[in-house]
Order: C-alpha cells, then sequence, then structure tokens
C-alpha cells in the first residue's frame, strides 16, 4: 500500500483531464440548448397572446356575447361572454362525470384488482384511450346521442364527450399517485382494524389528494382546450345560456369559428378568447394548489 | 407444543369445536386463573390494568404462492408476558407474527394454514371477521409510520375513528398517549402534525395509535430498528409497563433487546421453530446446538 509510487499514480488517476472536461462541457451545453430551444415556441406564444389578446380584451368583451353581426366595419361584434360561460358550465359537467368515476376506476386498480387479469385488461383499454384523438370521442358521442337519438346538438352532450375524453387522463394519473402512497400506512391502518373502504377513504385517499388535484387539473385543462369533441356536439350558438340541454358555445369553438373569419376584428377577438382561456386555466391551477396545499396539513 | 402451560390450557381441545363457531365464546369461557401480578404504581396509573389474553399457535404454516416460509409451527405467547421472536433474517419471524392479526394474507398470493388461537378463539375460524381480529390484535411495525395527513390527536384517534368506536374520543387519545409515554412531550401542541416529531415519538406515536382501540394483545415487529439507543430504550421501558395491559410479541434481530426485555424467547429458524423458553435459559443453557450457535453469535 505504502509503496512510494502508489501516490504519484492515484494522483494520477484523480488528476483532472482537458479531455473529460471538454466532454461535461459539451453535454452541458447540448442540454441547455435543448432547454433554449423549447423555451422559444412558448415564449412566442405567451408574447402573442398578450399582445393581440390583450388588445382584444375591451370593455365589454366579457360582458356582451356575440352578435354575430359582421356584415359592416363598424357594426359591434360583442364580446365572448357565452363562450366563457358554455366552457365553464360543460367542463364542469365533464369533470362532475370523469373525476368520480375516473379515482374509482383508480382506486378499484389499485386497492383491490392489483396484478390481476381484469385489473390488466381494463389498464389495457385505458392506455388505448389516452391515445384515442379527441375528434374520435366527437364522433362517437355525434353517431350515439345525436344521430342514434334523432335529437339535436346540446351542451350536456359536449360535456359527455369531454369526460370520456378526461376519464382516463383522471384514471391513469390517479392510479400512479395511489401506487405512490406507502404500503406501510394501508398496513398500519389495516391492523388497526379499519375495513379496507375506510383505510382508503380516510387514510389512502386524503394522503393521495395533492398529487391527484394535479392530474385532475391536466385532465381539466385539456378538455377545456379542446374544440374536436364539441363541433358537432355542442355546437355554436351566439346566446349565453345555463340550459344544457340547448346548444352552447365554448371558448375554443368560438376561436375556431372566429379565426376563420375574414373580418380582421373577428380574427382579434379569437386572440382575446385565447388570451381568456389560457388565463381561466391559470386561475383553475392557482385556486386548486392552493385548495390542495391547505387540506395537506389540515 | 412443549411450551404450553397445563394449568391454562388443559381445557382448549375440548372447546375447540365450539369455539369455531362463535367468536364470543371466549368471553364467557372460564379460563381465568390467579391474575397476573401488577404492579403497585402501574395498577394507580392505569385502570385499564387488566389480564389480557394469550395467543397459542398451532400447526401454523405459511405461504407466500406455494412457497412455505413458515412451516408448522406450536407456540405459546402467554398472556401479559413479552415473547420475543429472535432468529437470522428469512427465518419467518415477521411472517409468524403477521399470520397473528391475519395481516399476512395482505399480501397477494400469500395464505396461511393451521390455528391461531386467540384465548381459545381460532381467528382463522369460519365466520371470524378479519377486521374484529385486528382490533383485538395491534401491530407496531418495523419503521414509525403516522399517517401523514393526520395531527398527532387525529393520529391516536385515527383507530377510534376508523373503527367507528368514538365517544370520550379526548379522554381516550390521552389514555393512548399516557400509555405509550408521550403525553406530556405533546400534550401541548396535540394539533401539530404527526410526521412532525422524531423518529422515536413517532414510533411511541404508532404505538400509542395502536393501544387508542384497546388491544388484548399487540405485536411488534423490529420495533426499534430504526431508531436510535436513546429512542429504543424508551420503547423497551415502555414494553415493561405495557405488558400490565397487553400480551406483547415482539420480533427482534437484536438478541441483547431480547434479553432486556422478554419473560420467554423462541428461536426460530428457516421457517421453523428450534426453541422456546424463559429468556435467560434460551440464552444461557439453550438445550438445542443451534441455539446455542445462534445466541453466541456462530452464524446469522
Amino acid at each position: 500500500m505504502s509503496a512510494p509510487g502508489a501516490t504519484a499514480k492515484l494522483l494520477d488517476r484523480c488528476a483532472a483531464s482537458p479531455a473529460r472536461r471538454r466532454r461535461d462541457r459539451l453535454a452541458r451545453g447540448s442540454v441547455l440548448a435543448a432547454t433554449l430551444l423549447a423555451l422559444v415556441p412558448l415564449v412566442l406564444i405567451v408574447y402573442y397572446l398578450l399582445k393581440k389578446g390583450l388588445g382584444a380584451w375591451s370593455g365589454d368583451f366579457f360582458t356582451t356575447d356575440p352578435t354575430g353581426n359582421t356584415f359592416f366595419k363598424n357594426s359591434d361584434i360583442g364580446g365572448v361572454k357565452s363562450a366563457i360561460l358554455g366552457t365553464i358550465e360543460m367542463v364542469a359537467l365533464a369533470s362532475a362525470i370523469a373525476v368520480p368515476v375516473g379515482v374509482g376506476v383508480a382506486v378499484w386498480l389499485v386497492e383491490y384488482g392489483r396484478n390481476g387479469a381484469f385489473a390488466n385488461t381494463v389498464r389495457f383499454f385505458i392506455d388505448v384511450l389516452t391515445g384515442v384523438p379527441s375528434i374520435v370521442f366527437g364522433l362517437f358521442v355525434y353517431i350515439t346521442l345525436i344521430v342514434g337519438t334523432g335529437t339535436s346538438y346540446a351542451g350536456w352532450k359536449g360535456s359527455i364527450a369531454l369526460s370520456l375524453l378526461m376519464l382516463p387522463v383522471v384514471t391513469r394519473s390517479a392510479e400512479v399517485i395511489l401506487t405512490l402512497v406507502p404500503g406501510e400506512l394501508r398496513e398500519s391502518a389495516l391492523a388497526l382494524g379499519a375495513p379496507r373502504w375506510r383505510v382508503v377513504g380516510r387514510i389512502v385517499l386524503p394522503t393521495a389528494l395533492p398529487g391527484m388535484v394535479t392530474g385532475i387539473l391536466l385532465a381539466v385543462a385539456r378538455a377545456a382546450g379542446e374544440t374536436a369533441p364539441l363541433l358537432f356536439t355542442a355546437a355554436y350558438t351566439h346566446e349565453t345560456t345555463t340550459n344544457l340541454g340547448s346548444f352552447m358555445n365554448s371558448l375554443p369553438v368560438q376561436i375556431y369559428t372566429d379565426v376563420t373569419s375574414p373580418t380582421p376584428r373577428i380574427v382579434e377577438r379569437a386572440w382575446g378568447a385565447a388570451l381568456a382561456l389560457v388565463t381561466l386555466i391559470l386561475l383553475l391551477n392557482l385556486i386548486a394548489r392552493l385548495v390542495s396545499r391547505r387540506s395537506r396539513l389540515a | 407444543m412443549s411450551s404450553t402451560r397445563p394449568e391454562e390450557h388443559v381445557t382448549d381441545l375440548d372447546r375447540e369445536s365450539t369455539s369455531e363457531t362463535d367468536p364470543r365464546h371466549a368471553e364467557g369461557a372460564p379460563v381465568a386463573p390467579s391474575p397476573p401480578i401488577i404492579a403497585p404504581e402501574a395498577r394507580a396509573h392505569a385502570a385499564t390494568a387488566t389480564r389480557a389474553v394469550g395467543v397459542r399457535l398451532d400447526e401454523l404454516r405459511a405461504f407466500y404462492g406455494s412457497a412455505e416460509q413458515v412451516r408448522g409451527i406450536d407456540l405459546d405467547f402467554r398472556a401479559n408476558e413479552v415473547t420475543a421472536i429472535i432468529g437470522p433474517s428469512g427465518s419467518g419471524k415477521s411472517t409468524v407474527v403477521r399470520c397473528i392479526n391475519r395481516m399476512h394474507e395482505e399480501i397477494p398470493g400469500a395464505h396461511a394454514e393451521g390455528r391461531v388461537l386467540l384465548d381459545d378463539v381460532d381467528v382463522y375460524g369460519a365466520g371470524i371477521d378479519v377486521v374484529a381480529v385486528r382490533r383485538a390484535i395491534g401491530m407496531v411495525f418495523q419503521k414509525p409510520n403516522p399517517f401523514p395527513t393526520m395531527s398527532i390527536f387525529d393520529n391516536v384517534a385515527s383507530g377510534l375513528r376508523l373503527t367507528a368506536r368514538r365517544g370520550e374520543l379526548h379522554e381516550k387519545v390521552e389514555r393512548a398517549l399516557r400509555g405509550a409515554g408521550l403525553w406530556d412531550e405533546v400534550s401541548g401542541r396535540l394539533s401539530e402534525p404527526g410526521a412532525g416529531l422524531s423518529g422515536g415519538q413517532q414510533q411511541r406515536l404508532c404505538i400509542a395509535r395502536s393501544l387508542a382501540v384497546e388491544p388484548e394483545v399487540l405485536l411488534m415487529d423490529e420495533p426499534c430498528s430504526a431508531l436510535d439507543p436513546i429512542a429504543t430504550l424508551k420503547i423497551e421501558e415502555l414494553i415493561e409497563e405495557l405488558k400490565q395491559r397487553v400480551t406483547i410479541v415482539i420480533v427482534t434481530h437484536n438478541m441483547q433487546q431480547a434479553a432486556r426485555v422478554a419473560d420467554r424467547t423462541a428461536f426460530m429458524l428457516d421457517g421453523g421453530l428450534v426453541e422456546v423458553g424463559p429468556t435467560q435459559e434460551i440464552f444461557t443453557k439453550p438445550t438445542d446446538p443451534r441455539t446455542e450457535e445462534y445466541v453466541t453469535g456462530k452464524f446469522g
């Protein structure tokens, strides 16, 4: 060990080599470049949204419905009130359907189905559903609830299409979070003589809540931004309505309709609506985060 | 079954047939011999100082899938005594205690055979509710695991709430915390999160949580292996006090710990019981050469 050459050899082995330093710098540089590259479109989107969208946010943008009147250059085109309220109503109903069902499926998969054949089949189909394009859900609801029943477009049918879209996202994310809840917590609750459903309700779900909120929000945000499932289920209308049985406007459909218009002022309203949609989702995010942070400490 | 105390279990075999179908049978069973000697200070401090019930394993076998981990064990855990189970890793110690409160079967593919007699009710018998068994037989795990979303108070109350037995919640929580020797340390901050306590306090919190539902038996699966020596000492002192009220089974890797806390010690090897007897005898004059080799540190 204490041979005279040994220390020198060790020193040699541990010495910084210029080649290694170069490789390190190269690796670090390339991942930084990738990050910056990804930031470019993100920054541009936010920039254009703010620049063009804020311009459209004039006085009665949030308080009036679109008039549909684009005939004259100076005619009043109206705001996006019906679209904002329609999106909130339809997404709320869709969440009311998809969140309990999705969380329920996740609880069943993690706590009861585990790795059984049926549970794995369910997992497989959920994965398949996650990859289904959103327009297919719209088509499905169109065929079954509109053509199939011979009835017309309605807000609740849009909600159904959105909830189908949300379901796999909610289920998968909730499942991942539930599997992260330590098994020892379940065991010690079971060992206290608690029935399994109480263990799930009192221990597992509260522990998983903050994480599940994130997954649910992801699904809500995705649903709120979807156009395709709503186009031929809830369709497009000008009027604000709280009747989920009638045609219902929504922000994405409003944007879609506006942006294809030849009138520049209408296209500008599309930008305003886009900014409103992004802001809506951001607000929802903030509120949910605050709520879930509070409940963790309680 | 070399360890059976004849005066206490002589009637067990006669009663087997009825006890399997009637979980309440035990309450009326006239088994109680002379009550155990209770230290006067313990009697004064806890009105709950009572005679607990013993547990007897009868040809207990436990499986993971088709692999037999516990190969037919007969073992007697006497009422109001501390019995330690020692043995090398993989000898089936933990599996045995997990069979006693039927936690073993929570593992997918695992099952147990044979009988576990709580007093003289077979907890694996027909018509026995697994949930009720676990209320009678509490368990403390290796790693302290207070419920992270709950305060100190709620952690202790959780057992009562989870089993829907409320009423005098505060009183019961205080009694459990006193029982676990934690009351003086936490009485001023019951609403703080349980996860904010030190490791040793967390483990005593878990003990309090188990005590709150007033079990007859307390199983401890290496309760000190994640704790420092001072916290360990506190738990060991606590075990000494707790046996006034409950029957304790403690699995431990640490032979000194077994020697310090246990009235009787069982030595397990490869899923079988090698020897059981008074702790003093197991450590000083074991009858089986394998026990001797283990306790003198030749293997394990």
